[in-house]
């Protein structure tokens, strides 16, 4: 890559959701501020390998970016014949004094992922407003035509317009529960690229795990205080750095206690324990993110299998399942009960499960796995054959399938 | 910025009848609050009369456009700000009227 191709690149990772949010700010209108931007980054990549990468790229983008947005009004004003007022995501309160949280970027994650819309609907906005991602990358990530994935983005940009969603950053009161919001979808689109499903695509999109990580860190910076934010952040650099171990050259997916653990990535690990340790250090309640972080810290501080301090990790699911009694957790809880009470009490634990999960290839594959340690083949056998007529993802399937070929 | 706030309610698990009094209370606030701009409940689905008149004639027919389980049982109009305004004040009301509510924006 040419150092002018490098330059474009980086201006496009580090100021793309800056440019929308400011012109979002500006202009009062989502559409206007997507198509201003993708079009200054386009002069970019036309006009900087002949006259070199401006000093300050992100300036030169934003001016640009307004130049454009301010052509594209007055062309559609001299078409409408009247004046068009911007009026939509407005923000008519006073300039808020200079702060972390008074960046537009923020404005533009919490409107994006405003409760209002439907949970696929704010995935998509955020990786196309603040990701900077194009249509047919968000739609080839979610498996869906590229013409559905741009009606989807368009439809919730004329709600965002029509019922006036604000662009603001929520009041105090609101703040905790619509962080919680934003974090979720963060969370779901690292999940997808972690295990992605569906039979046509790679089992980990190491695209979408790295977005995630990239959005959740830029969330960080804008709200270094939460430590729910924090604590996503920590579980993601902790699962992310156990990736290249996950799956196995033979394209299956590699359970925690088969994995090279040589293979880990010790800077990643290193700073999600640093992020683990800082949250401790807080001495506030843990929310869910920072007891998974920790979980996960438990797992990585293990350099084999058999010095992993199960005690702690059941002791963290304990403090999980009071916060989210769902039967989700309960059967993760399980896991690691197996490898400290032995898997007749973890089995007896899982069954009870079986009500509220029977339709979820988890609760069969870890039934099998424990059915398998217990000698019970026959059972073992028909648990794993549920599980992969219920997994949705490649690698996994596969290792399923091996596990089950080994049976006696 | 108006919004139509549509209260629902459905006919094989109507919500509460005694709602009449915390609806009171709560208009007058909304009227104090300055979002009140319309509201009122509405008759039974069956008192409802369709007239078609796109053709030569007036066609008149018996009870509600479409038959369904969840149907309109009153509504208001509301002018607020935004929308977290209009969803905030739509929370308070679906437990006053111990009812679903739906939030539209006017054009």
């Amino acid at each position: 890559m040419s150092d002018v191709e490098e330059a474009v690149t980086r201006a496009h990772r580090e100021e793309w959701a800056r440019v929308v949010a400011a012109l979002t700010r500006r202009f009062g209108d989502l559409d206007i501020a997507e198509e201003a931007a993708a079009e200054a980054f386009a002069t970019a990549v036309e006009r900087w390998p002949a006259d070199g990468v401006p000093p300050n790229p992100g300036g030169w983008l934003t001016t640009t970016a307004n130049r454009k947005a301010i052509d594209r009004i007055r062309r559609e004003n001299k078409r409408d014949g009247k004046h068009k007022e911007a009026q939509m995501v407005y923000d008519d309160d006073p300039p808020e004094p200079v702060s972390a949280i008074d960046d537009d970027r923020l404005r533009l994650i919490f409107t994006c992922c405003h409760p209002a819309l439907a949970i696929e609907t704010r995935v998509a906005l955020t990786l196309r407003m603040v990701g900077g991602l194009t249509l047919p990358e968000i739609a080839r990530a979610f498996l869906v035509a590229e013409s559905a994935m741009g009606q989807r983005i368009t439809r919730a940009k004329a709600k965002i317009k029509a019922a006036r969603i604000p662009y603001r950053v929520p009041s105090a009161e609101d703040l905790p529960g619509r962080v919680s919001g934003v974090l979720a979808v963060l969370y779901l689109v690292f999940n997808e690229g972690y295990l992605a499903t569906g039979p046509g695509t790679d089992p980990l999109r190491h695209d979408l795990t790295a977005e995630a990580i990239r959005l959740t860190r830029l969330i960080r910076t804008l709200l270094p205080d939460d430590g729910e934010v924090a604590g996503l952040l920590a579980l993601m650099l902790l699962t992310e750095a156990r990736r290249t171990a996950r799956i196995s050259a033979g394209g299956e997916l590699v359970t925690l206690d088969e994995q090279d653990r040589g293979a880990w990535d010790t800077a990643l690990i290193a700073e999600g324990h640093r992020l683990v340790r800082e949250r401790l250090a807080a001495g506030v309640a843990p929310g869910r993110y920072q007891i998974l972080a920790a979980i996960n810290a438990v797992h990585t501080s293990a350099r084999d299998i058999r010095d992993t301090d199960w005690s702690q990790v059941v002791a963290l699911y304990d403090q999980l399942v009071r916060l989210d009694p769902s039967p989700i957790i309960a059967l993760n809880r399980a896991v690691a009960v197996a490898e400290l009470d032995g898997p007749q009490v973890a089995l007896a634990a899982v069954e009870q499960l079986a009500g509220d999960l029977a339709g979820y290839h988890a609760y069969h594959a870890t039934r099998a796995d424990l059915l398998r340690r217990l000698g019970r083949g026959e059972e073992s056998r028909a648990a794993y054959d549920r599980a992969m007529e219920l997994a949705g993802n490649t690698a996994e399937t596969a290792a399923l399938a091996r596990r089950r070929a080994e049976l006696p | 910025m108006k919004y139509l706030v549509s209260v629902i309610d459905d006919k094989t698990d109507p919500g509460s009848t005694d709602r009449q009094p915390a609806i009171s209370a709560f208009n007058r606030r909304l009227i104090a609050e300055g979002y009140w701009v319309f509201a009122g409940g509405l008759a039974d689905t069956d008192s409802a009369t369709v007239i078609d008149n796109r053709g030569e004639q007036p066609v008149f027919s018996d009870g509600p456009f479409v038959e369904s389980k969840e149907y309109l049982a009153g509504v208001w109009v509301w002018e607020a700000p935004d929308l977290d305004v209009a969803l905030k004040l739509a929370a308070e009301a679906s437990k006053v009227c111990d009812r679903k509510i739906e939030v539209r924006p006017f054009q």
